[in-house]
């Protein structure tokens, strides 16, 4: 008969996965149960993962066994697989002598490197990539000028990350999830989301997607396949491995792409996050925009290894580092990551090496902790916009006028939306309680009505216009 | 006015319970160990009614072996009526587990050793087996981050059950829980839900230790946009996990270590029971005993003896912890218009203080005397086991409140 007091159940969690529990074989002296990646990628199930990690793999083999080798190191058959031995002592230096190359297309100048090893882009591909790449840059200036004057009470610009924003999102397809940092709205504006609509969020009015309930700049938007951002630093990491999950699950023709910057790879999600793409070998595209600095603290004091592409094959996964003001390489570098995450079902590790060349925020003065003189030389003569500018128009895609033209449309297109949000209501009193759950529970209506009753008993005491 | 907090049981040593009334009853504790555990028997679901009120005075009873009323006194499936199935708590709810993940394809299951291994109190045994590694599948060590992938994996149409090996290691889960499972849902204005539950056994158990000892639903209790919720017998652990596999908000499950082998009879159709509703276990008129999780069955045998001192305790599992029922919880203090909270919690900050201060703000007008709060203490569980039972409210503590706050006028 159960009882209350029965001991808990004696296959309890401490139990180390390697006791042996088969009693199949008593007499191999050792039988342990080792999960063999051999033994999984070459299942050729139309369902990966099935069965094939249950079946027993025998691990141990007798050091005198091995008399095949002539040499005198010797091989032993340790959980995780085979590695061989050697007498010399050596520590393993934590870099090697030269850093992991980075893959760059275009020159300082704008023009390409070599012929090929890069994804031919069409002049409509290009020409829209440019001109979101000015559109954004037209868009921080003005929002945060409008920060500055006190329309809006927060801003944050991507200045010298335009190529990683616009190129990552052009090579990428429309039902790619994407979960960002917050230093990406190019890649919404690249989907679609309109210069409306981002005003609409940094104002927090009626119209907004958000409802009003978050800072500017926390853009999201189902409709775009764009999570929304949370100001939380690399939580969206895991987010996209479990959504790649999803994905893997229902076979689609899709993968999660995710974004965090040099400093987000400290945190332990970043970690994990790797380490579980790789043993779920889920489809994901983890883009580092390494920009040099989190908020005051350069990549220095951030971390000791290689950069952040030399920590992927630590986890298994397969890394590259990309010139992230190159846009073309930028392009060429995720569209062949996508390709290579989706059909090989493997996640994929891109370092954008680049330069954070505005402050970390509206809140922020980067003089105050690096020179000025070095802000100025990466804005002006590194930046991605100007280079991609050459190229296209070297190819006689574009133009003085062109560029004219559209800065100035863009521009008062800006001001007009911000006129416009700026006017609207702002959400009524309803969406406070509304999405905290499905339906309010019986609290919320409480609280609610307790703060209508609240307002209409003190007017005097709230802004003549609150929204009711 | 007597407040009962810690009523440490054994006569001898601890003397020095500095806030031991000397004229409370000195009750002898010396029962050994086997003796008490012998004493917890199963609690059968077609019991008997309990029949006739128990008059004030002190009339002797007969003694009344089964004092849990009959579940055909409110709930929708007559346990009475149909035969049903006998089984232990924690295949209940793999049987709700796996009767859900049977209907709904996107229902999976994420955590550490769950797969293969069956889970680590064999939850979900048989289940990756059936449905495959995708859908029950096996992490590494980092419970932060399979819940975010949970969380992730939810917003993108899943319908994720993340199993933490013990409640306590979900802490390393708390942010992700906080800033991301009760936000994302608000502050994307609507556009992306998080359906997931987050469930694993909690609570003081056998001499497990201080880290494998915690109750977190007080530290949850706070995060808005979750929805908490604990079973306490087969019937409401099956009736619960489908409740909240299938809500749309995110919901933490909390069962307790040692309930997992309780047997019960359960319904052979299907059943899904509210998330927001109390179970009321045992109608009467004189207190109003709130509890929940294993404290239940404390204080169904603390029930018992006062049944037989002549007392008619009416018990409540609230078992939403997170929104209160306050409607049974209510309807129950307007009529008997005392309250006796009963908690593993420790005493700060716990479920039984939120409760306290919700029923005094709505039906203050309604209570006879102060609610009084019977909870652990505030130390970190100890291991020896004589420790370890002082640490958790006894059935003796539980009467003496209880007489404590009748004689109250």
């Amino acid at each position: 008969m159960a009882s209350l007091g029965a001991v808990i159940n004696h296959h309890s969690c401490w139990v180390p996965h390697f006791t042996d529990h088969h009693p199949q074989s008593p007499s191999n002296p050792i039988h342990h149960f080792l999960r063999n990646p051999d033994a999984i990628s070459s299942s050729n199930n139309t369902t990966p993962f099935a069965s094939n990690r249950f079946n027993y793999t025998e691990a141990g083999r007798r050091l005198d066994s091995i008399g095949d080798t002539t040499d005198d190191t010797g091989v032993l058959n340790f959980p995780g697989g085979k590695v061989k031995f050697t007498p010399e002592m050596e520590f393993v230096s934590p870099s090697s002598t030269e850093r992991i190359r980075c893959y760059r297309v275009l020159d300082d100048n704008g023009q390409p490197i070599t012929n090929h090893n890069f994804v031919q882009i069409s002049e409509e591909v290009a020409v829209k990539m440019y001109s979101d790449m000015a559109t954004l840059q037209v868009m921080d200036t003005i929002f945060y000028e409008a920060q500055r004057q006190g329309r809006i009470s927060f801003y944050l610009t991507t200045i010298g990350e335009e190529a990683i924003n616009i190129a990552s999102a052009a090579a990428l397809h429309f039902d790619d999830l994407i979960f960002p940092q917050y230093r990406e709205p190019g890649v919404l504006l690249w989907r679609g989301f309109t210069l409306q609509e981002f005003a609409n969020q940094c104002f927090g009015n009626e119209a907004d997607y958000g409802k009003g309930r978050q800072m500017p700049i926390h853009y999201g938007s189902n409709k775009h396949n764009y999570i929304t951002v949370s100001s939380t630093i690399a939580t969206q990491l895991p987010h996209a491995v479990g959504a790649a999950y999803a994905l893997k699950m229902d076979g689609r023709d899709a993968c999660t792409v995710t974004y965090f910057g040099d400093g987000g790879t400290s945190e332990g999600d970043f970690h994990a996050a790797l380490n579980f793409a790789a043993v779920m070998e889920a489809p994901v595209i983890f883009i580092c925009r390494n920009n040099g600095w989190a908020i005051s603290t350069p990549v220095s004091d951030q971390f000791r290894s290689d950069g952040i592409a030399v920590r992927g094959q630590a986890y298994g996964v397969h890394s590259i580092r990309v010139d992230g003001n190159d846009a073309l390489a930028m392009f060429s570098a995720v569209e062949a990551a996508r390709r290579i995450a989706i059909n090989e079902q493997k996640p994929i590790l891109i370092e954008a090496l680049t330069y954070r060349a505005g402050h970390h925020s509206t809140s922020d003065d980067s003089t105050k902790y690096r020179p000025a003189e070095e802000i100025e030389w990466w804005r002006i003569e590194q930046d991605p916009v100007s280079r991609f500018r050459k190229w296209i128009e070297a190819n006689g895609w574009w133009s003085d006028e062109a560029e004219y033209k559209h800065r100035t449309t863009i521009r008062k297109q800006l001001l007009d939306a911000i006129q416009v949000a700026e006017k609207s209501k702002k959400p009524p009193i309803a969406e406070m309680f509304a999405d905290v759950y499905d339906v309010p529970p019986s609290n919320l209506f409480e609280q609610e009505r307790s703060l209508r009753e609240t307002i209409q008993r003190h007017p005097q005491d709230f802004p003549p216009d609150f929204p009711f | 006015m007597a407040v009962v907090f810690q009523a440490i049981g054994a006569a001898t040593a601890l003397s020095s319970a500095n806030v031991f009334d000397s004229k409370r009853i000195q009750f002898s504790y010396g029962r050994s160990l086997s003796e008490r555990k012998a004493s917890i028997c199963a609690v059968r679901s077609d019991g008997m009614l309990y029949s006739g009120s128990s008059p004030r005075g002190r009339k002797p009873e007969p003694l009344i072996s089964n004092a849990v009323a009959t579940k055909a006194e409110g709930s929708t499936a007559s346990a009475a009526s149909k035969p049903g199935h006998e089984l232990l708590l924690y295949e209940a709810l793999r049987e709700g587990l796996e009767e859900e993940m049977a209907r709904d394809p996107t229902v999976c299951v994420i955590g550490e050793d769950v797969g293969h291994y069956g889970g680590s109190y064999k939850v979900t045994r048989g289940l990756a087996e059936k449905y495959g590694d995708l859908r029950v599948l096996d992490t590494p060590i980092a419970e932060n981050s399979f819940t975010g992938m949970a969380i992730g994996a939810a917003m993108t149409g899943l319908r994720p059950i993340v199993e933490g090996m013990n409640m306590g290691f979900l802490l390393l889960a708390f942010n992700q829980i906080s800033n991301n499972c009760g936000m994302l849902h608000y502050t994307s204005g609507g556009q992306f839900t998080i359906p997931v539950v987050i469930r694993g056994p909690g609570g003081v158990g056998r001499q497990l230790g201080a880290e494998h000892s915690q109750r977190l639903e007080s530290y949850f209790q706070s995060i808005p946009g979750i929805q908490l919720v604990a079973c306490s017998t087969p019937y409401n652990a099956k009736g619960l996990m489908k409740a909240a596999i299938r809500s749309e908000n995110p919901v933490i499950l909390f069962e307790h270590v040692l309930l997992y082998n309780l047997k019960e009879r359960i319904p052979d159709e299907e059943y899904v029971l509210n998330l927001e509703e109390a179970e009321m276990v045992r109608p009467g008129e004189h207190v109003t005993i709130l509890t929940y999780s294993r404290m239940r069955y404390h204080v169904m045998q603390a029930t018992k003896m006062l049944v037989n001192k002549g007392y008619d305790p009416e018990v409540i599992d609230i078992r939403s912890l997170k929104p209160f029922d306050l409607y049974t919880i209510g309807n129950s203090v307007k009529k008997t218009h005392r309250v006796l909270i009963v908690e593993e919690c420790m005493r700060t900050g716990g479920i039984g203080a939120s409760l306290t201060a919700a029923i005094n703000e709505n039906f203050h007008d309604y209570l006879d005397a102060p609610i009084v709060c019977l909870s652990s203490q505030d130390v970190p569980t100890p291991y020896a086991g004589t420790l370890e039972e002082w640490t958790v409210v006894q059935p003796p503590q539980i009467v003496t409140a209880v007489e404590q706050l009748c004689q109250l006028q």
